[in-house]
């Protein structure tokens, strides 16, 4: 069956890399609008690499990745991994969500009343709008959390990509973040590209898997996924069960 | 009243007058980038270029330069170097500042006593005078407040995404590198400023005490801002009167001034944790 929904995200035999050494060759794949993506590999399998060629942050050592015009020049909303600066820094919950807005200031010194609703629609989506006067640091893991996503959606133009959102949260901030992501993914049609350790739950919550391991990577949907080589290690750990 | 004739008294000194305007300023500039640089644990840059711009100051005097003109880019380039080592990750930031602090010391030190010896223009550097200022440094400072201002009032939600999140900011397009080379610059002249009225070895406590002492009560980024640079300022002041009415040191005076208000704001925080 042909897919007509649009191409966002293109990558065509890319190789990644740092100073021109790659670290990971011959990449193939594309994302579509709405497609919940996930990337799974060990530690140093080039997760990280990817996620910064696709922002733009590194160019590819060759070949190159194609962006739709809606998600060009800092379009992309993004979710690194939490560093130890934010665990005490004084800023309200408001104030995080609305530096989402910066790549649409450019020299703009002030945000302007649109960008302040939409940050309080935001807020609303990722349930944090209570908290918007809080203090950051005062928040649980997951609260911090939503509140980076939100931030994200202020920045996204139509791709959200999180970078182990879960990592350090308690299994109930785990599963309601990922039902926040679904919701964002299945109602708001928010395309998300998601790195993650959580092999279980992400099969579970996404369509499409990227598995990367440095030489060889697998790319399909999750079923394609499951009875795959690189899905074994999924399958070894559902029949533990 | 008391206090009003001596504050009277106070402002018939040229001297007193010129390093009020300049110490007015250095606070208020070296409060706002301590902001984000006490948050981006940086807070020991302040102590480690003062300790450059001593080293270059030293040379400076041996060899007959002017101090500022030498010492001003060797701090600049100093700053470059300590952000750089950081952002290669060759060394911790913490281990850069410490060894580049050491090594100009050590240097300004061993030139000072192979020319023209431990003059009582070295050990003003050491400790501070409020007689170092010059019309050269009022101009100078009034530069920098403008620059500093305009960078903190146009660049606003940049320096706050930049401080709380670098990755983010870097992958919606800010130029972070930028705003870090540019704090680090500003800092730089605010400290070879601020140096020769507070000391080499005091100075960096102009950095980091504002911030510190805000964010024990503010919970807003704006707040600990605009709180630091008051607080800075006021302290500033109180420390220049007391050294003035009892001859104490003007650096020591300032600093032990804001390490009073950090422990009154210490104790509001705790008052406040109770309410809770």
């Amino acid at each position: 069956m042909p897919d007509d929904r649009k191409k966002i995200l293109e990558c065509e035999d890319v190789s990644l890399g740092y100073d021109g050494r790659p670290v990971m060759e011959h990449l193939s794949f594309d994302v579509r609008q709405g497609d919940y993506l996930c990337v799974i590999g060990e530690n140093g399998s080039g997760k990280s690499t990817l996620i910064k060629t696709l922002l733009g942050l590194i160019k590819p050592v060759k070949g190159k990745v194609i962006l739709d015009k809606s998600i060009q020049n800092g379009y992309i909303g993004y979710l690194p991994q939490q560093t130890d600066i934010q665990k005490d820094f004084p800023a309200t919950v408001e104030e995080v969500v609305m530096s989402g807005f910066l790549n649409r200031c450019g020299w703009r010194p002030f945000y302007n009343k649109r960008e302040k609703q939409l940050a309080q629609n935001n807020m609303k989506k990722m349930n944090i709008l209570e908290y918007r006067k809080r203090c950051y640091k005062e928040l649980s893991g997951g609260q911090q959390q939503r509140v980076l996503i939100a931030r994200a959606l202020c920045a996204a133009g139509g791709l959200l990509i999180l970078d182990e959102p879960v990592t350090g949260l308690d299994p109930n901030a785990t599963m309601e973040l990922y039902e926040s992501l679904e919701k964002l993914n299945k109602t708001d049609k928010m395309t998300i590209i998601m790195v993650s350790h959580d092999i279980k739950n992400v099969v579970e919550q996404a369509s499409m898997i990227l598995h990367i391991n440095n030489d060889e990577y697998f790319y399909g949907d999750v079923n394609q996924y499951i009875y795959s080589e690189f899905g074994e290690s999924f399958k070894l750990g559902r029949e533990k069960n | 009243m008391e206090l009003i004739s001596v504050i009277k008294n106070l402002f018939t000194y040229d001297f007193i007058v010129k390093a009020f305007e300049v110490g007015i300023i250095v606070s208020l500039c070296s409060a706002l980038l301590g902001v984000s640089l006490v948050l981006k644990r940086y807070s020991m840059i302040g102590d480690g270029l003062s300790h450059v711009s001593f080293g270059a100051i030293s040379v400076a005097v041996a060899f007959g330069f002017a101090p500022l003109a030498v010492s001003i880019p060797v701090v600049i380039i100093a700053a470059f170097a300590i952000l750089r080592m950081r952002e290669n990750g060759r060394m911790h930031g913490d281990a850069a500042i410490a060894a580049v602090s050491a090594s100009s010391l050590a240097i300004g030190v061993t030139v000072t006593s192979l020319t023209t010896g431990m003059t009582t223009d070295v050990s003003t550097y050491m400790f501070g005078s409020i007689l170092a200022m010059t019309d050269e440094d009022v101009i100078l400072s009034v530069v920098l407040s403008v620059f500093v201002l305009l960078l903190f009032i146009l660049c606003y939600h940049k320096i706050f995404a930049v401080t709380f999140d670098e990755s983010f900011s870097k992958a919606t397009g800010v130029n972070v590198s930028l705003y870090n080379t540019l704090i680090a610059v500003l800092t730089a002249v605010t400290i070879v400023l601020g140096m020769r009225m507070m000391g080499a070895m005091l100075i960096s406590s102009l950095i980091i005490f504002p911030s510190l002492s805000s964010m024990r009560i503010f919970k807003s980024f704006m707040g600990v801002v605009i709180s630091s640079g008051v607080i800075s300022v006021v302290c500033f002041c109180i420390g220049m009167i007391i050294s003035y009415c009892y001859s104490t040191p003007v650096g020591a005076s300032i600093v032990i001034i804001n390490l009073c208000v950090f422990f009154i704001c210490c104790i509001i925080q705790r008052m406040k944790g109770m309410r809770r």
